[in-house]
C-alpha cells in the first residue's frame, strides 16, 4: 500500500476539499452544534467515529453483499438503512460500556443519522472505487475534516454573539457569510491537491 | 385551510430554504448554474410529491415506534428511482448533480414533509403539500442560481447576459459565493417579513 496515497487522500479531505466547506455536505449540524465550543468538539469527535465506523460496514455491505447479487442499484436504500441502524447500536453500545462518553457523546448521536455527509462518504468511497484501506482513511479524515471546520466556526460564532450585526442577518444569515469567508481561506489550501 | 393554500404555503410564506432554513447542503453545492439547480429541484420536488403521497397512504398502518426507518425507505425508494431515470435520460445533468442526488434521501425537507405532514393529512392534501413544498424548494434554487451565474459568468443558462464590457465576478460561482449568497438571500427574507409584520 502506498502510503504517499493515502496522504494524498488524507490532506485532500481534510483540508483541500473539505466536507463542509468545499464539499457542502453536513450544513445542518455545522450551523446547528457550532454555537458553543463545547458542544462543537463533542458532536466532532461523534461524527468522527460514526463517519469512520459507516466507511467501514458500508464497504463491507456494498462489495459482499450487494456485487455478488448484483443489486448494486439498492446502494441508497441499503446504505441509509445500516447508517441509521449502526448508529442507534453505537448508541446502546456506548451507553452499556462507557458511561462517561456516552454522557459526553449521547445527545449528538441520534442527530447524526441524518447528517448527509456519512452518506456522503459512504457514496464517495464507492464512486471514486476506494480499496478498503483507502475507505478507512478517507472516512477518518473526512470526519476530521468536519470537526476542524466545526471547531474554528465554533470559535468565532462565540465571539459574533458580541458583535453589532445588522437585525436581519443576527443567527444563521451571519453564519453563513462567516462560513463563505472561511471558505476562500481554505480555497488556499487547493494548492496542496495532489492529483 | 382551503386546499389551493396548501399548495401555495410552500412557496412564499413557508418557503423551505429562504423561511424554514431547511435542506441547505444541496441549494449550496449545485447552484453554480440554474441549469443544475433547475435539475435538482426538479427531481427533489418528484421525491417528495412520490413520497408524501405514498405516506399518507400507508400512514394507517404504519406503527408509530417505527414510523421514521419506514418513511426512510419509501423515499429512498423514489430517490432511486430519479436517481436511475437521469442516469438514463440527462446523463450531463446526473454526472453534474453526483452524490447529491443520492443525498436526497438525507435532505431534511423531506422527511420534514413527511414527519409534519403525510403522516398526519390525508392523500390530496399530502400530495398538494409535497408539490407546493417542491415548487417552493425549486424557486429557492433557481433564485440563487440565477444571481450566482449572472454575477460569476454574466450568462444565464449559457446565454450572454451581460455583454462582453462586464468583468465575471468568478467568486460567485465558487464554494465561498455560496455561502455569502445565501446569506444575504435569507438575510433579505428576513427584513422582508420584518417589513411586513410592522
Amino acid at each position: 500500500m502506498n502510503v504517499a496515497e493515502l496522504l494524498a487522500i488524507a490532506v485532500g479531505a481534510i483540508l483541500v476539499n473539505n466536507f463542509v466547506l468545499h464539499r457542502f455536505l453536513g450544513l445542518c449540524p455545522f450551523l446547528g452544534v457550532s454555537k458553543q465550543l463545547d458542544a462543537a468538539i463533542g458532536m466532532g469527535f461523534a461524527v468522527i467515529f460514526v463517519m469512520t465506523m459507516a466507511s467501514v460496514v458500508t464497504f463491507a455491505i456494498y462489495y459482499f453483499i450487494l456485487v455478488p447479487f448484483s443489486i448494486e442499484y439498492l446502494r441508497t436504500i441499503a446504505f441509509i438503512l445500516v447508517i441509521a441502524t449502526l448508529v442507534q447500536f453505537v448508541e446502546m453500545l456506548i451507553e452499556k460500556t462507557s458511561p462517561s462518553l456516552y454522557s459526553a457523546l449521547g445527545i449528538y448521536l441520534p442527530l447524526i443519522t441524518t447528517n448527509c455527509a456519512v452518506l456522503g462518504v459512504a457514496v464517495l468511497n464507492i464512486d471514486k472505487s476506494y480499496t478498503f484501506v483507502e475507505t478507512l482513511v478517507h472516512g477518518v479524515s473526512a470526519g476530521i475534516g468536519f470537526t476542524v471546520a466545526l471547531i474554528l466556526m465554533a470559535g468565532i460564532r462565540e465571539r459574533i454573539e458580541l458583535a453589532d450585526v445588522p437585525e436581519s442577518l443576527k443567527g444563521v444569515p451571519v453564519a453563513f457569510i462567516v462560513a463563505g469567508l472561511m471558505s476562500i481561506a481554505f480555497l488556499g489550501f487547493s494548492g496542496l491537491a495532489v492529483e | 385551510m382551503p386546499a389551493a393554500g396548501e399548495l401555495t404555503k410552500g412557496i412564499i410564506k413557508e418557503n423551505p430554504v429562504f423561511r424554514l432554513v431547511l435542506g441547505l447542503c444541496p441549494v449550496l453545492a449545485v447552484t453554480n448554474s440554474l441549469k443544475n439547480g433547475l435539475g435538482m429541484g426538479i427531481a427533489a420536488t418528484f421525491v417528495l410529491v412520490g413520497s408524501n403521497t405514498i405516506i399518507s397512504l400507508i400512514r394507517k398502518g404504519i406503527p408509530a415506534r417505527i414510523r421514521i426507518p419506514c418513511y426512510i425507505t419509501v423515499i429512498a425508494s423514489f430517490v432511486t428511482v430519479v436517481d436511475l431515470v437521469m442516469a438514463g435520460y440527462t446523463p450531463q445533468l446526473h454526472k453534474n448533480l453526483g452524490i447529491f442526488i443520492p443525498l436526497i434521501v438525507v435532505n431534511c425537507i423531506i422527511l420534514g414533509r413527511a414527519e409534519a405532514f403525510a403522516g398526519k393529512h390525508g392523500v390530496w392534501r399530502s400530495l398538494l403539500d409535497g408539490l407546493g413544498m417542491g415548487v417552493g424548494f425549486t424557486v429557492a434554487l433557481a433564485i440563487t442560481a440565477s444571481l450566482r451565474e449572472i454575477v460569476g459568468t454574466g450568462k444565464i443558462w449559457g446565454l450572454v447576459l451581460l455583454g462582453t464590457r462586464y468583468n465575471p465576478v468568478l467568486f460567485a460561482v465558487l464554494s465561498p459565493g455560496a455561502f455569502v449568497t445565501l446569506g444575504l438571500l435569507i438575510g433579505l427574507f428576513n427584513s422582508l417579513e420584518t417589513r411586513r409584520n410592522r
